[in-house]
């Protein structure tokens, strides 16, 4: 029998949950879809006037990818719950954390990466200059990175509950309030032509935190959730 | 270690329901007296605020309940952490106990602020730093409660929001050093409650009494809750049975 080391089995579960999501497009598509018709919201209960639309644009980008990364994370684990893959994660000896950790940075890619992609093109229809659309970007990387790792605790913790995505919602929005905070705040600065540095290294600073604690915790969730 | 044996004794339900029976009484009866005693003073002797008049009195209610509603949320963590390392079904049970009272202490920390808000501010609620913090505090309880309640196995319920718990605890820090800075980056600090004058000694005992009468109430209804707790855990035990009216256990 092979053994596999731990990066390798880490680095397998990544090509599964890739190939799985790629074969999936349509799930992919859905929060993409929702963002963009968040954004169109506002213009239409608000007013079509650029400036209110500009200086709302990056509150209104940041809570849509908010609400997005959300909607997303429905589908991180419960498929894999059901049809006994998390259960094999748990049992195959090696490091949950690091498994899970792989399939979140898996996920993120699927849900994560397309809102940071498609944000320019949303951010330019609501009149932000071009110049701070770099900065929104940056933020929105690190922002949806942490989002996907804290909601990942969330999600592992209700897959298993009644009524498990409003409920997961309800666990999730308080706790990600801070990203919200400074991602928004650093997107704002930047379209007002000023440094956007402290946010990003808030958002950065925040980033590694999530890193190192938030596996533990999925994992603890991941292992009540199968008990 | 025949040392920790109180602590052990603790982790029995009889033990734990017994114990706090016992202490009931020299919790409820200190937070009555406590708390006409401060109200009396606070509401009554002090005198009124040069600059608020009679309206700064609605803070011998406000800061009791804002350091409650803190005060709960660390002990629903900390409980939360001992279940969870120790296997402690009693430390669960806290948990669970703890978390509806400091949500109706955060509520009313927020009612009596928004009260206090309207004639100094002239309205009900302003995005304050404190009052948004408080505010998200509420949110953070009632997503624990919401959590606890999603789940029909008591087991389960105690682990999957004690890890909701401390992913909080670590989280509020950060909430409230964050709301700060956004709110210090959109306006200038609250005038109001920067730094504010010494407070005379005539206005601070009622504060402080209140202080120590709110925490007996809170202690108190945690103690009956967490009765309640462990009465509905234990109801297919035999225990509760050889008890009498008082909580005492009939062999003891």
């Amino acid at each position: 029998m092979r053994r596999t080391g731990a990066t390798h089995a880490a680095l397998l579960v990544l090509g599964r949950d890739l190939r799985l999501g790629m074969r999936r497009l349509s799930q992919i598509g859905q929060p993409i879809v929702f963002f963009a018709m968040v954004l169109t919201l506002f213009p239409l209960a608000l007013s079509p006037e650029p400036a209110l639309l500009r200086s709302i644009a990056p509150g209104v980008l940041w809570v849509a990818a908010l609400l997005a990364s959300l909607l997303a994370l429905e589908f991180l684990f419960r498929s894999d719950l059901e049809d006994g893959t998390l259960e094999q994660l748990l049992l195959c000896g090696q490091p949950l954390a690091l498994l899970l950790t792989a399939k979140v940075l898996a996920h993120w890619m699927l849900s994560g990466l397309p809102l940071v992609v498609v944000s320019p093109l949303l951010g330019m229809m609501l009149g932000m200059p071009v110049e701070s659309l770099g900065t929104l970007m940056v933020s929105l990387v690190l922002g949806t990175l942490i989002l996907s790792l804290l909601g990942a605790v969330g999600a592992a913790l209700t897959v298993g509950a009644r009524r498990g995505s409003v409920l997961m919602s309800l666990l999730l929005l308080p706790l990600a309030m801070p990203v919200l905070i400074f991602g928004a705040r650093a997107t704002d600065l930047a379209m007002q032509g000023e440094s956007a540095e402290g946010g990003l290294w808030l958002l950065a600073a925040l980033l590694i935190l999530a890193v190192t604690l938030a596996p533990l915790a999925i994992a603890a969730a991941v292992r009540i959730s199968l008990e | 270690m025949a040392r920790f044996t109180w602590f052990h004794k603790l982790a029995s339900p009889p033990h734990c329901y017994a114990i706090a029976g016992r202490c009931l009484p020299w919790l409820a009866w200190p937070a009555l007296v406590l708390i006409v005693i401060g109200m009396y003073g606070g509401l009554l002797r002090a005198p009124a605020d040069y600059q608020q008049g009679e309206a700064f009195r609605i803070i011998y209610i406000h800061a009791p309940s804002a350091w409650l509603s803190l005060l709960g949320y660390t002990t629903m963590a900390v409980a939360a952490a001992v279940g969870l390392i120790w296997r402690m079904k009693l430390a669960h049970a806290l948990a669970a106990a703890t978390a509806p009272v400091g949500a109706s202490f955060a509520l009313l920390c927020l009612i009596t602020g928004s009260l206090w808000g309207r004639p100094m501010w002239g309205a009900y609620w302003a995005w304050d730093a404190r009052l948004t913090t408080e505010l998200i505090l509420l949110f953070l309880y009632l997503g624990y409660m919401a959590l606890r309640a999603s789940f029909d196995d008591v087991g389960r319920a105690d682990r999957a929001s004690a890890v909701l718990a401390l992913v909080g605890v670590i989280n509020i820090p950060i909430i409230h050093f964050s709301v700060y800075w956004w709110n210090s980056l959109h306006q200038g600090s609250t005038v109001l409650r920067a730094g504010g004058p010494a407070m005379p000694a005539s206005m601070l005992w009622p504060l402080l009494v209140s202080f120590a009468g709110f925490t007996c109430l809170f202690a108190t209804i945690v103690a009956i809750r967490l009765r309640g707790e462990i009465l509905m855990r234990e109801r297919q035990a035999s225990w509760w049975s050889s008890m009498d009216s008082r909580g005492a256990m009939a062999d003891e």
